[in-house]
């Protein structure tokens, strides 16, 4: 039987052009939510229920003195046991699913029967949000009506630069692995977030709270 | 790019310089991370702003904005005194021998020739010298202290590290890292590319900035071979076409000249414009002029241009002789009233435009606007923009509505030169046409308006041939484009091959002064076979080099060369200076290869052999290059308003060329404690240039909603702003409410023995839509010009900033 599906993410590759946190809402049918600039690149703030995939900056000054600037494309890392789903399933049954074949973890209607804020306490990734109007429970599906129909999801196949990656998943760790080999060479503390675990996986090249405090669980 | 976007990946050093190509041009990146991954090449990226592209680069390496030539001069003088040049290319394949002429001088920031009164040179002087031949005067050993490469080691012998970094900001460490890994690539087995856009060119020393970086690629050895070139990123998806097919004021399609109005003939206009050598080994490619300009004649007046009457020669508008129409004085002159009627097409100058308020004010003074969009913009509505009465503005405007690209069958041609066919994905809204259809129909409506009602000179419309349409008399994308390839007007025997009247011609080599041709671009001759088959539609993935040519995917202009001055990659033998990547080499009495720059035998065929750089009369790379305004080699000036009151490296402050503008809402601030920090304008990845299509799109106003200008820390706290706090940004010209953006992606230059702020914004926003997003950072930009080309210096000009 097949491991299922996995995204790659290499954020040494990642310009934050965004294109992915656009590519979601326009599969996705997501609207674009009024924001404010708050002296960020990053818009909007965080992921919720109208954004599912959203390009994390962070900024700061390396030990040599010169600045760094990296980008975090957030989503769901669809983990290979997701606690969002033994959650829900606490609570209404069918409210998350997960697909067998991709392993794609999906939120259902039911999901708003579900206690929205101890799902999200329960994901290690802060990925679950409600919608406020029909309290049904959002997140990325890994564009699970494509990846069923032999498509890509809507962010890898919009990425300018590869730094995103979509196959089965046997295949895609080894990728990782070989990327994260070479990128040591450079950057001794490179890693694959958390690979064994989830199915979503980033390569990131410095610790990963400078990423973001939920880059990794 | 002479080079061309997938070729990015085959250099060893990439300098970003001039660009933000991240985010600007993300698919650049695609490429430039390869070359990392698969070569291990570095990425530099030199820039004011610590960018989504700095983000990415193994350096990232600051200088104040419009020094760049004090950076480049710092870098020749140290591949010079260093030796690290490409010795065979710069002696065969450079001027780096030639004799300069012995009244040619430079003193303290000027050269020979200047009129201070007329802030221009007389370049007499600017020459190389020729001998009883006419040839020009050498010394292959470079002993003569007046050979171009000895006056280029003494021009830039003042561009020592120090006084480099003085001028700016840039730590000498940093200097060092940059000019040593860069001139790394002046062997055969390396190249070093540098992708530039308009970082470079929005100064009043654009051109010389590029001028600068082409004279180290020529000493270096990186022009013509693949992973190296002068490559600049081009704006929207189509800009290269839009320059190719001439939407400038000095240039006809194909890069012809605009003629004057002292050309009063053909003839007198074909002999100022085709070049001359005596050069013997020189293909001087240009010798062909009359050929295109006759072809482009007789594809605009079709039967009426005749050899009896010059070919309508007379029917070109002609600019007066020195008048520059370019945009700066088109709104110069609207603003004195001189200008009665504007038609603009697919632009937004009221928010894109320096000094906006003089662009708006200009505008009022039309009788009439006919603005051609997708989207309603601050242009097309300025008469009911901030400080306007519209009551009181009597412009008419007329708003057409205009099809989007996807709504529209057509070439595109991409930075690389690439011209890539598509078709219509969705049909346009309501009543909105394709651009092209609508100047079809306009032109056929002027000309039936001249045959009935005559008017002074008829003529240049009337006479138009104007074949533009299908048989149904709509308006056809794929005849227009045949007709700007062009077609043999009679049967035409051209060596042992008879082309039939009708047929396309196959490449501008085929073209003809007799009239029995047409072309409407003789660049673009070539995209069609004679058969009339679209080579722009073609999607092969062969790739028979293995450097990503794909050669059968679109076609690229000139005659399918996807690196231009690729003779120059080959020693004289023909064999590749670099076997790993060999662009070109001459087997057994042939080309194989990329399509060479000429069909001739490489270089050491004395006889049919001939030089790389076929573009130039002499046939080879101008190190010393006299066509410029200001000089022939690229000197040091600051921006017209700069943080400093002296030059730092002569007594020269500005660029002695450029043309100063003085309506009375012309203001400039020299060295004025009023405004005291740099400026730096530009565009961000979620929008295009002006907004006036993306502003409407609810997921990228989403992601960059507002304006904000981009501060350093210690800016921010000398003027007691914080984060994400409403700040008032302010020149002589204008104010703007913005966002604080404060970050430690902008720092302090020390600069001299001054601690120098610069910010930066950007011009993605207008008062029209959304209501909140704030103005342009072009209501404080200053009216001033490259002194070459016109294009505004966006890049570098002096503010205030406080806290609202």
């Amino acid at each position: 039987m097949s491991n299922g599906k996995s995204v790659l993410v290499d954020t040494s590759k990642c310009t934050a052009c965004r294109g992915c946190q656009i590519a979601c809402k326009q599969w996705n049918g997501l609207p674009g939510t009024k924001t404010q600039q708050v002296g960020t690149y990053q818009n909007p703030q965080d992921v919720s229920a109208q954004t599912w995939k959203l390009v994390r900056f962070s900024e700061g000054v390396k030990d040599n003195g010169k600045p760094y600037w990296y980008f975090f494309t957030e989503q769901c890392r669809h983990c290979l046991e997701p606690p969002c789903m033994d959650t829900i399933a606490g609570y209404v049954d069918g409210g998350a699913v997960r697909d067998k074949e991709t392993g794609a973890v999906v939120f259902t209607g039911k999901s708003k029967d579900a206690p929205f804020e101890d799902v999200r306490n329960s994901c290690p990734y802060n990925i679950p949000r409600q919608d406020q109007k029909t309290k049904v429970l959002a997140k990325c599906t890994m564009c699970l009506d494509r990846i069923t129909n032999n498509r890509i999801p809507a962010c890898v196949l919009s990425c300018p630069t590869g730094a995103m990656a979509f196959g089965e998943r046997d295949a895609i760790l080894d990728v990782a692995k070989k990327r994260v080999e070479e990128l040591k060479k450079t950057y001794p503390k490179a890693v694959a977030l958390d690979a064994d675990q989830v199915r979503v996986i980033y390569i990131v090249v410095d610790d990963a709270t400078k990423y973001h405090k939920f880059a990794a669980a | 790019m002479t080079n061309h976007y997938i070729d990015i990946k085959n250099a060893d050093v990439i300098l970003i310089m001039g660009s933000n190509a991240a985010e600007m041009h993300p698919i650049s990146f695609k490429w430039v991370l390869r070359a990392r991954e698969q070569r291990g090449a570095k990425i530099i990226h030199v820039d004011p702003r610590f960018t989504r592209t700095s983000a990415l680069a193994d350096h990232y390496i600051a200088l104040r904005s419009g020094t760049d030539i004090a950076f480049l001069g710092g870098m020749i003088k140290y591949i010079l005194d260093n030796k690290k040049y490409f010795e065979e290319y710069v002696r065969d394949y450079t001027n780096a021998s030639f004799i300069i002429d012995d009244k040619f001088s430079f003193n303290d920031g000027l050269f020979s020739g200047y009129d201070a009164a007329a802030r221009k040179y007389d370049k007499s002087t600017w020459a190389i010298k020729l001998d009883a031949k006419g040839i020009p005067e050498k010394d292959p050993t470079f002993q003569n202290p007046r050979c171009v490469l000895q006056m280029l080691k003494a021009h830039y012998s003042r561009y020592d590290l120090e006084k480099v970094s003085s001028i700016t900001g840039t730590p000498v460490e940093d200097l060092k890292t940059v000019y040593e890994l860069y001139a790394s690539t002046g062997v055969r087995d390396r190249a070093g590319t540098e992708l530039y856009a308009l970082g470079w060119t929005q100064h009043t020393v654009g051109v010389q900035n590029i001028r600068a970086m082409s004279i180290i690629q020529l000493l270096l050895g990186n022009m013509g071979i693949a992973g190296g070139g002068i490559n600049a990123l081009r704006g929207e998806p189509n800009v290269q076409g839009s320059t190719d097919q001439a939407i400038l004021s000095h240039i006809l399609p194909g890069y012809l000249k605009a003629p004057v109005a002292s050309q009063t003939t053909l003839e007198e206009y074909l002999k100022k414009n085709t070049p001359k050598t005596n050069e013997p080994q020189s293909a001087n490619w240009y010798q062909n002029y009359p050929k295109y300009m006759v072809s482009l004649l007789k594809a605009w007046y079709g039967d009426k241009a005749t050899k009896e009457n010059d070919f309508s020669y007379a029917n070109v508008p002609k600019l007066d002789d020195g008048q520059d129409c370019t945009v700066l004085n088109m709104i110069d002159k609207m603003y004195e009233g001189k200008v009665k009627g504007f038609t603009c097409i697919g632009q937004d100058p009221a928010v894109s435009l320096p000094n906006a308020n003089k662009v708006r004010q200009a505008f009022a003074n039309l009788d009439w606007m006919v603005h051609v969009n997708i989207f309603d913009n601050e242009t097309a509505s300025f008469w009911k923009g901030p400080g306007l009465d519209p009551k009181k503005v009597k412009t008419e405007v007329f708003l057409l509505p205009a099809a989007a690209s996807m709504e529209k069958e057509g070439s595109m041609s991409n930075s690389g030169r690439m011209l890539q066919w598509k078709y219509v994905a969705e049909k346009p809204p309501g009543d909105a046409l394709a651009v092209g259809d609508i100047v079809y129909r306009l032109v056929n409506k002027l000309k039936g308006l001249y045959k009935n009602q005559k008017g002074a000179f008829p003529d240049p419309i009337v006479n138009l041939a104007w074949n533009y349409a299908d048989g149904k008399g709509n308006y056809d994308a794929l005849g227009t484009s045949k007709a700007v390839n062009g077609y043999f007007l009679e049967d035409v025997t051209i060596g042992d091959k008879t082309y039939k009247k009708g047929q396309c011609v196959p490449g501008f080599a085929n073209l003809q002064a007799d009239g029995k041709t047409s072309s409407g671009n003789w660049i673009y001759c070539g995209a069609f076979t004679a058969d009339g088959t679209n080579l722009m539609t073609r999607r092969k993935k062969d790739d028979p080099t293995g450097l990503g040519l794909y050669p059968e995917w679109g076609w690229a202009w000139p005659v399918n060369r996807r690196i231009i001055y690729n003779r120059a990659s080959v020693d004289k033998n023909g064999q590749p200076f670099d076997p790993s990547r060999p662009l070109l080499k001459w087997v057994d009495g042939k080309w194989v290869g990329d399509v060479p720059d000429g069909p001739w035998p490489p270089l050491s065929d004395k006889e049919k052999g001939k030089l790389p750089f076929i573009m130039k009369p002499d046939g080879v790379g101008a190190l010393f290059g006299p066509g410029l305004a200001e000089g022939p080699f690229p000197e040091h000036y600051e921006p017209l308003e700069g943080p400093l009151s002296k030059n730092l490296i002569s007594s020269q402050l500005n660029n002695p060329a450029i043309k100063i503008f003085a309506k009375e809402c012309d203001l400039y601030s020299g060295c004025d404690p009023k405004y005291p920090f740099v400026c730096t304008t530009y565009s961000c990845t979620e929008h295009w240039c002006t907004g006036a299509e993306t502003r409407w799109m609810a997921w990228l106003t989403e992601a960059q909603p507002q304006a904000y200008v981009e501060m350093s820390k210690e800016l921010a706290e000398l003027r007691g702003i914080k984060n994400g706090e409403k700040v008032r940004v302010e020149s002589p010209r204008g104010k703007v409410q913005c966002v604080a953006m404060v970050t430690t992606r902008f720092r302090p230059f020390q600069v001299g023995d001054q601690t120098i702020h610069q910010v930066g914004m950007t011009f993605n926003y207008g008062w029209l839509f959304p209501k909140d997003c704030g103005d342009t950072a072009n209501l404080l930009t200053p009216t001033v010009g490259d002194a070459n080309t016109m294009t505004p210096e966006y890049k570098a000009f002096m503010v205030n900033v406080t806290k609202v």
